[in-house]
């Protein structure tokens, strides 16, 4: 019977299926379902790693000593994964590599859009792209296939509306969990001048092969519905297109987006009068095409911007109309993502507002800190950029700057890239203030385990990297420990390290509040007494729970955890915890 | 039949859009359930999609093109009404959920939604959170609201028990089929 699976866990069962033994992954969303769902396979080894660097190059081990094995991250990952992707490409494998890249057309839950079909071409791998929840599972058993055919890592390049849309999958059996004989053979696995130059040549006969197999795989399709148009687009344009177009247009639904099949294209583009390349993001289907002489309307008619839609294609290619529509025409007030009640995050950026610091931002959910009413974050770039761009600050503007400068970085953050940047620091004498928001897990992504949570992917316990111990090691002197819902504490506590003329680390602890046991820990409801002063002091704060009715302060029972954070703040003590 | 659900990130969509999926495929439809992850589930605006027929295609539905919206929230049920087809039906909410634009002074939370809302279309409001309440839980809304949903579709209500009782944990179960049941009588 078909079963209704994300593309995401759709990929992880086509991983089962294909009978991969190891994934190692760090989370990001759009693509965090894919390794979280392998854990339902207990024969397969998975983990989450550090950062998506470590992760490819564990796949690439397993795949070097035999197992078929993948890596899974979203866009932004792949930056980080790149420098062991750019010479696996020259290696090859022994056991099958996958590596799902999961792109965020639209920006959901991402810091920038690129297109990651640019790293394909640029080292060389072979890249498919899947359009639903069934070509996902396909598609990446056939990946493995092709990965082992042709000695070549695969990428798998999913999108936030795959990943993320339910649609039907027909299960099958596993394949047996191969484990391939371990050869030792440093021509192929060294890649030092000698033998990369060698293997280099063996990349280019690849990429020729490869691109003879697009000619003819069943992965590019054509459709005819006997047009005088044709549509070529792949993965998740193709549906919107189909679904706009349905049988008015003549399709070429491309698979594999790396290479592209020329003559395929030639081909297909001859028999109309006019061809439309359909594809999100960049026009890199559209650019190959002109440059094999294909004239192709493209860019010229569609953004290079977010998500496309049904309407959009429609009056593109067929001059429809959109369907009308009533709307109320008034302001209607944007509900822009927030900290959650409870967030420990929230007592952390009340503190920094308060006392007016520049604070040089990360990726979690603590890049919330930016918003109304905390405002507080002045930068966010990438993972770990917190740490090192607040060192590049301090030695552009000098030490009364530094003064007024601190960095904040999650838990898991700091684990993926925030230590190198911290050994910068030391090393080269800088006075920097980092904060680590340790709330015990990896948050935006939804709960994933991370080195310093003392629990594996499995939830089997393990060694606690110590943030303490850690900090003193690379030379780090002055580590303090501070509960940020403490707020008078935590305010003196930044002080003094910020004027301190020596690096120092503040360790914010206090955990996520919807981890199951700090939604035990929290009770009860805040309430506001007739001793109010309407000073607004707790509104400062930011919480999704206290709001304005008039000019008096109301705390909304349905979303007040009780993590009486406002109790603190209020000078007046007007705020009180009710059971 | 496309199916648009919105809410609050936390308000528990994802659930019922994973309940409607389920009972479009026990009635025999191909189906496609669009989802959000990540940064915009933290206390913002929800956007999911359910879409069933003999094909689906595309799993996003656009301006002028639901047959239904199912609102958790009244402002988010205003957000969302340009996605409504002509003609098309909006069971709502009227839970009213302040965003921080409203908590900070920024903007005001318009008044008289539900009014504004069926000037222009089939609107059924009801206070889907005091049900939750009377059934053990105000995480129930979901449920409540899928109950509501249930009454107005050709589907045999024993699917829709069957589907809940596949879809939620053991130890909610009680609590939600009397939240169903609380929806499905109104």
């Amino acid at each position: 019977m078909k079963k209704l699976m994300l593309g995401n866990e759709a990929v992880a069962r086509g991983a089962y299926e294909a009978g991969v033994r190891v994934v190692s992954s760090y989370p990001g969303t759009p693509s965090t379902e894919i390794t979280e769902n392998i854990v339902k396979y207990d024969d397969i080894y998975v983990e989450w790693a550090p950062n998506e660097k470590v992760a490819a190059e564990v796949a690439i081990g397993a795949s070097i000593a035999g197992a078929r094995s993948m890596s899974c991250m979203k866009h932004v990952g792949l930056n980080v994964m790149a420098d062991p992707v750019f010479t696996v490409s020259y290696t090859g494998v022994n056991g099958g590599l996958v590596l799902c890249v999961a792109d965020d057309q639209g920006m959901h839950s991402s810091q920038n859009e690129q297109d990651s079909r640019h790293y394909a071409k640029a080292s060389k791998i072979l890249m498919i792209e899947p359009s639903d929840s069934g070509e996902c599972k396909d598609f990446t058993k056939k990946a493995y296939e092709l990965s082992e055919k042709y000695d070549t890592p695969v990428f798998l390049r999913l999108s936030t509306r795959v990943s993320h849309s339910q649609s039907l999958v027909e299960e099958e059996e596993p394949a047996e969990a191969v484990l391939k004989d371990y050869d030792k053979n440093p021509q192929k696995y060294v890649m030092m001048p000698g033998n990369a130059i060698k293997r280099h040549v063996v990349v280019e006969d690849r990429i020729t092969a490869l691109k003879e197999f697009a000619e003819t795989s069943d992965l590019n399709t054509v459709e005819e519905n006997g047009s005088k148009i044709g549509v070529i687009a792949a993965g998740i344009a193709y549906m919107y297109a189909k679904e706009a177009l349905s049988d008015k247009v003549d399709y070429l639904k491309l698979g594999i987006v790396y290479p592209l099949p020329e003559k395929k294209i030639q081909e297909f583009a001859k028999k109309y009068d006019k061809v439309y390349v359909i594809e999100e993001l960049d026009p890199v289907i559209e650019e190959f095409c002109k440059s094999v002489g294909v004239n192709v309307i493209g860019k010229d008619v569609f953004t290079l911007q977010g998500e496309y839609t049904t309407s959009m294609i429609k009056k593109a290619v067929l001059g429809e109309a959109a369907p009308e529509f009533d709307e109320i025409n008034e302001p209607i007030p944007v509900r822009p993502p927030v900290m959650c009640a409870g967030c420990p995050h929230r007592g952390t950026f009340y503190v920094l507002k308060k006392l007016g610091l520049v604070v040089s931002g990360d990726i979690g959910c603590y890049t919330l800190g930016a918003a109304a009413p905390l405002q507080s974050v002045d930068t966010t770039i990438c993972m770990g950029a917190s740490v090192s761009a607040a060192h590049g600050m301090a030695k552009a503007r000098g030490s009364e700057f530094n003064k007024k400068l601190v960095s904040v970085i999650g838990d898991s953050t700091f684990m993926h890239s925030g230590i190198t940047g911290l050994v910068d620091i030391v090393y080269n004498k800088g006075n920097n203030t980092v904060i680590i928001l340790d709330n015990s897990i990896t948050g935006m992504t939804g709960h994933q385990d991370n080195p310093t949570t003392g629990y594996t992917i499995r939830k089997e316990e393990t060694k606690q990297v110590n943030l303490i111990t850690l900090c003193k090691s690379i030379g780090i002197e002055h580590v303090v420990v501070a509960d940020p819902f403490d707020v008078k504490n935590f305010e003196k506590v930044v002080k003094e390290e910020v004027e301190r003329e020596a690096p120092s680390v503040i360790i914010a602890q206090r955990p996520c509040a919807l981890l199951p046991n700090m939604r035990k820990t929290y009770t009860g409801h805040c309430k506001i007494t007739k001793d109010c002063k309407k000073c607004k002091m707790c509104m400062k704060l930011g919480c999704p729970a206290i709001s304005l009715d008039g000019d008096t302060v109301k705390i909304d029972t349905t979303q007040c955890n009780g993590c009486g954070l406002c109790v603190g703040v209020c000078p007046f003590g007007a705020i009180k915890k009710e059971d | 039949m496309n199916i648009m659900i919105v809410g609050v990130g936390g308000q528990g969509t994802l659930l019922a859009s994973r309940i409607l999926g389920k009972v479009a495929i026990k009635e025999g439809y191909d189906v496609k359930v669009s989802e959000v992850h990540g940064m915009s589930q933290r206390g913002g605006s929800v956007v999911t999609y359910v879409k069933y027929g003999e094909k689906v295609y595309s799993p996003i539905i656009d301006k002028g093109e639901a047959d239904l919206i199912l609102a958790f929230e009244m402002l988010e049920a205003m957000r969302a009404l340009p996605y409504l087809k002509k003609g098309g039906k909006m069971i709502a909410n009227t839970q009213q959920m302040n965003p921080m634009p409203v908590i900070t002074g920024a903007m005001t939370y318009p008044e008289n939604i539900a009014d504004k809302i069926s000037q222009k279309a089939d609107l059924k409001a009801v206070d889907a959170l005091a049900l939750a309440e009377k059934a053990g839980t105000i995480k129930a809304v979901n449920v409540v609201l899928i109950g509501l949903l249930a009454k107005s579709m050709e589907v045999d209500k024993q699917v829709w028990i069957d589907v809940i009782k596949e879809t939620v944990p053991e130890k909610f179960l009680e609590m939600n089929l009397k939240a169903f049941e609380l929806g499905y009588e109104l």
